[in-house]
């Protein structure tokens, strides 16, 4: 397990992470989600040492993160680098050994890392004969290759396109179920909702929402509910305990405070004509992003 | 540990066999080995063709024993006795027939003066042949004219005999500091060579890998102190290889040479001079190594660019090239006072004591006081460099300047 206990970090007089604190679970996927300058890739680099930490404790099964356990951890940056000049196999096998992997090891496993991301052309090539996306997948492979029990992914999927997106993420999902604990951040609020169990919001540096997927989104109390129908649904943008009103071509989608304001609206629409489509769905982690992050601007 | 090696091997491996590294190699070798076969290419170049000089004589009695002198002393110039007009002879000089026409006649005091004719005056040792054995002559015609015997001339021009004694005993002789010159010389060159070339190459690396954002893989890894001291020593290594290679090249050219060469580069000191010299010269220039390589790595992690790292290394760059100044410009005069105060400052002391201990005899204490000073600033310089590599790989921006060092420092600082 990791935890942060009351993690800040400042820089000068900014503070970049102000009292984090978190649980990562165990062989769990963990989100982080944030706006630009949130303190996302701070965090991380808190957690692998690679910064100070201002106050607070950062512990990886009752330890701190240092050097000895670097074979222990997989790590992709969000600034994404690899030696333009050199070859993957050199790049891959040079980096491997730093995290304690045998050569011949590393080869084999680069090997059947590329027949799965299907590029084993790719072995001899060098890294700037290749597209952005496919060095992606070079840096992805260099952070997984010796299958660290943690992993923390900075922006895994930017920049990649979907079938990369598809191929990448069944690769992290399948680490998960192989024992990898993953942390991964994502300004992507479907691939959090996607993949992860546990997950936290940040915004400044502080955190505004925490737990698990499931209980932020019940304790978040509000709900979506689309109305389509062939009269006017004007009416429903001043009615009681709707807090956002939505036109649509066929008629709207509602935010509402509760699952009983959307009664009354039932209630309310009942006799005035056909009704095409009443659904009441589960506010998406978009909804909340923006609900929680939105209001803190305010 | 385990790691260092790793960074170590990757560092030597990726540049020895880079196309840059083997083609500087090759290319030095090639001129290495010009160098060491220096007479024969001159030689062949020189390739027996002489100098034609047509002399118009007009005391008929001087171009015998001048064309004698001549082509005695510089057998590629040979001189010919032009019987007609003055200027047809210029046309002819013109025409390239004739590398030049000198004039010979007699003053009103019946002493040798010449005119000297040629489309360009700018070969100046043509000229001065002619003129120094003119001038001979002249000598000749007016000692003769004074009524001196040659036997009281031979005497007159006899060199005189001065020899230099030192009286302190452990003082260098004559012939060593020659040849303490001579190595003193070499390693300073070396020295200031590896300085500028390594430096720049540490420098580069460290930008480079910044740059391309593996670095931050890289530190996740390994601790940025293991890494900036692998890639110092692995650096120095790729240095050591090819020097090894140089002079192990030369060495044998050299040895494989006839004695004439040989001769030559015994003026220089090599292969006759102590040991303890020889000692010194790899003390001196692996310290110096190492002080001018942290500096660059510290350096070269604090900019974001490879097009930066020559801008930021500059001041680098200006200590040891002041140094060599000092050092050369020391080479004539070893025991000024500059010289003795300079060669404690830890920058130059790799040059400059080297300087003093090969050509003074110096005592024991003041060698050892500027090494301890040598060693501690390579150490303050080592931690601090560490501290500012640390903070410096994470810092990213457009500037280069000695600003970022504060920000680095910073970013490094344990704030508890």
């Amino acid at each position: 397990m990791l935890q942060l206990k009351e993690v800040t970090k400042k820089f000068g007089t900014h503070t970049a992470v102000d009292q984090l604190s978190l649980e990562i679970p165990e062989r769990e996927m963990y989100g982080f989600l944030g706006g630009n300058g949130a303190g996302k890739t701070t965090t991380f680099r808190m957690i692998l040492g690679l910064l100070d930490k201002t106050s607070g404790d950062i512990s990886w099964e009752g330890k701190a993160v240092n050097y000895e356990k670097s074979h222990l951890i997989g790590y992709l940056p969000e600034e994404r680098g690899l030696y333009p000049k050199l070859t993957v196999k050199d790049q891959l096998t040079y980096l491997a050994r730093l995290r304690g992997m045998g050569k011949t090891e590393a080869i084999k496993e680069l090997k059947s890392w590329l027949d799965r991301f299907q590029v084993p052309e790719y072995l001899n090539k060098k890294v700037e004969e290749l597209s952005k996306g496919n060095q992606q997948k070079i840096q992805f492979i260099s952070a997984v290759i010796h299958k660290p029990k943690l992993l923390i992914l900075d922006e895994p999927f930017s920049g990649l396109d979907p079938v990369n997106v598809e191929m990448l993420k069944e690769a992290v999902v399948d680490l998960k179920e192989q024992g990898t604990s993953i942390v991964f951040s994502s300004h992507r609020m479907e691939h959090v909702e996607e993949l992860c169990e546990h997950l936290c919001i940040l915004h400044k540096g502080k955190q505004v929402v925490q737990g698990s997927l499931r209980e932020i989104k019940r304790s978040f109390g509000k709900k979506n509910l689309s109305v389509y129908a062939d009269f006017s649904v004007d009416f429903l943008s001043n009615f009681p305990g709707v807090t956002k009103y939505k036109s649509v071509m066929e008629g709207c989608e509602l935010q509402i405070e509760n699952e009983a304001v959307s009664q009354g609206i039932f209630t309310a629409i009942q006799g005035k004509g056909f009704v095409r489509k009443f659904e009441l769905e589960e506010p998406s982690l978009n909804d909340i992003f923006i609900a929680k992050v939105g209001a803190s601007y305010e | 540990m385990n790691k260092f090696w790793i960074i170590l091997g990757h560092t030597y491996t990726t540049r020895v066999k880079s196309k840059s590294f083997i083609i500087t190699t090759l290319i030095t070798l090639v001129f290495i080995f010009a160098l060491t076969n220096i007479k024969t290419i001159i030689d062949v170049f020189s390739d027996g063709e002489k100098d034609q000089i047509a002399v118009i004589d007009e005391t008929d009695e001087l171009f015998k024993p001048l064309a004698e002198n001549v082509e005695q002393t510089n057998e590629d110039i040979e001189l010919t006795l032009y019987e007609d007009t003055e200027e047809k002879a210029k046309q002819a000089v013109e025409e390239e027939e004739y590398a030049a026409l000198i004039l010979l006649s007699k003053n009103e005091k019946q002493l040798p003066k010449a005119t000297y004719y040629a489309n360009s005056i700018s070969e100046s040792s043509l000229q001065t042949t002619l003129e120094q054995q003119l001038q001979q002559l002249k000598t000749m015609y007016a000692t003769e004219q004074a009524g001196v015997d040659p036997a009281t001339l031979a005497m007159i021009n006899e060199p005189v005999v001065f020899d230099t004694i030192a009286l302190d005993e452990s003082a260098k002789t004559e012939e060593e500091l020659n040849q303490a010159r001579g190595i003193v010389y070499i390693m300073l060159f070396l020295l200031y060579m590896t300085v500028i070339v390594y430096g720049n190459m540490i420098a580069t690396d460290v930008a480079t890998e910044k740059s391309s954002r593996v670095m931050e893989i890289l530190i996740s890894s390994a601790s940025p102190v293991t890494h900036m001291f692998a890639k110092i020593i692995g650096v120095a290594l790729v240095g050591l290889t090819q020097i090894v290679l140089f002079l192990g090249a030369g060495y044998a050219l050299i040895t494989a040479k006839d004695e004439a060469t040989k001769e030559l580069f015994a003026q220089f000191g090599i292969g006759s001079s102590s040991a303890s010299i020889y000692i010194y010269a790899i003390v001196f220039f692996l310290l110096g190594y190492l002080l001018y390589a942290t500096l660059a790595a510290m350096l070269g992690s604090l900019v974001s660019r490879i097009e930066d790292a020559q801008q930021i290394i500059m001041p680098m760059t200006f200590l040891i090239v002041i140094a060599f100044i000092i050092a050369i410009s020391g080479l004539s005069t070893p025991d000024a006072g500059f010289i003795k105060i300079t060669s404690f400052i830890p920058f130059f002391t790799p040059m400059i004591m080297f300087l003093r201990v090969g050509m003074l005899d110096i005592p024991v204490w003041e060698i050892a006081l500027s090494i301890g000073l040598l060693v501690g600033t390579i150490i303050i310089l080592a931690i601090l460099g560490a501290k500012v590599y640390r903070g410096g790989v994470l810092l990213y921006g457009r500037s280069s300047s000695l600003k970022d060092l504060k920000k680095a420092l910073a970013l490094s600082k344990k704030e508890k």
